[in-house]
């Protein structure tokens, strides 16, 4: 029962950490479908963090700040699309460009604005998103098993790790099952056909990183108001790139990329678990390397695991009609 | 000559200076004209900002000895994404790469520190080199035969090399005694000259490290346009179907590309932990590696246009440490911003003007043809 227990406490860590990379991997998913390369995650979560947690300090209420943080990650994505789509220009430069401009500017504006040292003033009670107890979740807890796991592990978490879990099948459903989607998908595989019925390939690739932004922000809003209490330098730490990886390690489909971004969440929670504990033969891995798990992980499936990858075929090229 | 342009349907030619100075001028003004935006809205002067910024980087004596120092480091990363670049490939690890660069120098210097200068040098020298280029080699490596996205894998490096950084400092190479991160400082042999031993110069970190950076990009010059191995790797970068039916392996070329891009990079380490700290820290990198996608973006990945790119931005952050200094709303962070707006100017929005000015030059001259 113990282990069950610790077992419980992991996945619940597990699902802490995946809710921006679930978040930021549909975001790209929507972007990298259309044929745009998506480098610029990290930074349209960066961007969202910030704004979220600042807007959240001064309004009060973290449904605004989540709302400012939309705003600036779906302003992102649009200048992403002006450079990429209507001006074609290089999409992974363009992404790093936003990922640097905004590690730049987000700590810039925070000491303008707030003299803390780059970071924001730290959030209480409704500026921040609380945790929400499911109904009958006491009610059901000491049921063995089942009922502990429903008070426990699915009870508890904040209302955008739910937005995040519903994000997969509403992305999944919109991607495969709509007429939206079918263009976007459309466009990303051959997008001289999509042009040739008659349909704007720009226009489609302009929604699409609308969609990416919209998701992104929510999943940057988290990190600084809901998973965080303020907004602080880097704190995205990887996690658009991580996502990234998932995305192809999932190989651009809904349900593997869930299951790869709770795959990085996993090691993530395990890493915080073993650090300083003596493993049996091995004894204490030293926590340096322990932190680099999941990087070290992410390179080794992008090595080894992935296979053939299946990448939209239009992907990192800007359209050109010709005429 | 007038006929041929005059000829239906040839593209009348622009002016080389136009492609090669005034456009990047252009775009370096849009940056910097955004970035003053930004200093107005946290409420500074952004004219005085750019008074404090020039006379910092170039007023007086030390500011052009740090200037300079830090030109060296981004002349030597502007050079590594810029020869991965005409390999078409995109490397975001420099940064990685100079922090392993460090450790190899860090280690040369710490145990071999009995053998004379002339000897110590050159192999701490080259292990700087072969520690970056295999730091770089193996993203390529899992490019060209594994499909990895080396965008991915050179960012994971990045922070893998972090990692391995701090566990080195922490646990092994800290200095006897001490308590920060750091490892003792290297005997005085292994030093690099400054320039002010031997030049009659104020004190800065300065030191032959930049001879050295202006050498290599002569180097660069002569491999890329000059050899076969550069044709090769030019020629993977612009097609590599056609590399293939020319019988060019792209996989080796694209592992080439980045062994030398990583060494390149490496010699990071040489100017800051051989040259100026004389121990191994953590963090010396400082971003350097960013900092090099900007300079081959700007210098179009030309040793010449790197250079003068790598001299803006070596001013940038020496001018910008003084800014920090002088004004009551700007830190560090805001030459990051202005580095991440010349990456979005003049390398994603680089066709956003292009079309402008050359069809501005196409008319005029065509327009003096019809006049003769």
């Amino acid at each position: 029962m113990e282990e069950f227990q610790i077992f419980i406490t992991l996945m619940d860590a597990t699902f802490r950490v995946a809710t921006p990379l679930i978040l930021a991997a549909m975001a790209g998913m929507f972007s990298e479908r259309s044929g745009v390369v998506d480098i610029g995650l990290e930074g349209k979560m960066l961007g969202a963090a910030f704004a979220a947690a600042t807007i959240a300090s001064i309004s009060g209420s973290a449904w605004v700040g989540l709302g400012a943080g939309i705003i600036t990650s779906f302003s992102l994505s649009m200048l992403h699309a002006y450079a990429c789509v209507t001006h074609k220009g290089n999409q992974v430069v363009s992404g790093m460009a936003i990922n640097i401009m905004v590690a730049g500017l987000a700590p810039t504006l925070a000491f303008a604005w707030f003299r803390m040292g780059g970071q924001t003033p730290a959030l209480k009670g409704d500026e921040r998103f609380q945790s929400l107890t499911l109904p009958f979740a006491d009610a059901v807890r000491d049921i063995p098993v089942i009922g502990y796991t429903y008070a426990e592990l699915i009870s508890g978490h904040n209302i955008i790790v739910y937005m995040a879990a519903a994000s997969v099948p509403i992305s999944a459903w919109v991607l495969f099952r709509t007429r939206f989607g079918l263009r976007v998908r459309a466009v990303g595989e051959n997008p001289h056909a999509v042009d040739t019925a008659g349909i704007s390939v720009n226009a489609i690739r302009y929604q699409a990183l609308a969609v990416t932004g919209l998701l992104c922000g929510i999943g940057g809003s988290y990190l600084s108001t809901a998973h965080g209490a303020a907004f602080i330098r880097d704190m995205t730490a990887g996690k658009g790139y991580l996502a990234l990886a998932a995305l192809i390690f999932g190989k651009w489909k809904p349900l593997p990329t869930l299951l790869a971004c709770l795959l990085f969440a996993f090691t993530d929670a395990v890493q915080v678990r073993l650090q300083g504990v003596d493993l049996p033969i091995v004894g204490v891995i030293p926590v340096q390397f322990i932190q680099a798990l999941p990087y070290v992980l992410t390179v080794l499936l992008l090595a080894g695991f992935v296979g053939k990858a299946n990448p939209p075929k239009a992907i990192g090229e800007p359209y050109i009609k010709e005429r | 000559m007038s006929e041929q342009s005059a000829k239906f349907g040839t593209p009348a030619k622009v002016p080389a200076w136009v492609n090669l100075a005034l456009i990047p001028f252009v775009n370096l003004m849009a940056a910097f004209f955004i970035s003053g935006i930004v200093i107005f809205i946290v409420g500074d002067n952004p004219f005085q900002a750019l008074e404090v910024l020039v006379y910092g980087a170039f007023g007086y004596a030390d500011a052009i000895g740090y200037t300079l120092y830090y030109t060296t480091n981004f002349i030597f990363t502007g050079l590594a994404v810029a020869i991965a670049f005409h390999c078409g490939l995109f490397n975001i690890g420099a940064e990685g790469q100079a922090l392993m660069s460090g450790l190899g120098v860090g280690l040369a210097a710490l145990y071999l520190d009995f053998l004379p200068f002339w000897l110590v040098i050159p192999i701490a020298i080259f292990a700087a080199a072969l520690f970056g280029a295999f730091w770089a080699a193996v993203p390529g490596y899992l490019q060209a035969k594994r499909g990895s996205h080396i965008v991915i894998t050179t960012i994971m490096f990045n922070f893998i090399a972090a990692s391995i950084m701090t566990y080195m400092l922490v646990e092994i190479l800290i200095a006897p005694g001490g308590q920060s991160p750091e490892s003792r400082e290297f005997e005085a042999v292994t030093w690099l000259p400054f320039f002010h031993d031997f030049l009659p110069i104020p004190e800065t970190p300065l030191n032959i490290s930049f001879i050295f950076a202006l050498l290599l990009s002569a180097a660069f010059y002569y491999f890329v346009w000059h050899t076969r191995w550069g044709y090769e790797i030019r020629v993977v970068g612009q097609n590599e179907t056609a590399a293939k039916y020319a019988g060019i392996s792209p996989a080796k070329n694209i592992v080439l590309a980045m062994f030398i891009s990583g060494a390149l990079a490496g010699f990071v380490g040489v100017n800051e932990v051989l040259g100026v700290h004389h121990r191994l820290i953590l963090d010396f990198t400082g971003g350097f590696g960013f900092v090099g996608i900007a300079v081959a973006l700007m210098g179009r990945n030309h040793p010449v246009g790197i250079f003068i790119a790598a001299l803006l931005f070596g001013a940038l952050y020496q001018g910008g440490s003084e800014l920090a200094f002088e004004m009551k709303s700007i830190n560090r962070e805001m030459v990051i911003v202005i580095q991440g707006l010349i990456i979005l100017f003049s390398g994603a929005l680089e066709h956003m003007f292009r079309p402008k000015i050359e069809a501005f030059f196409k008319r005029k001259s065509t327009t003096q043809v019809a006049e003769a």
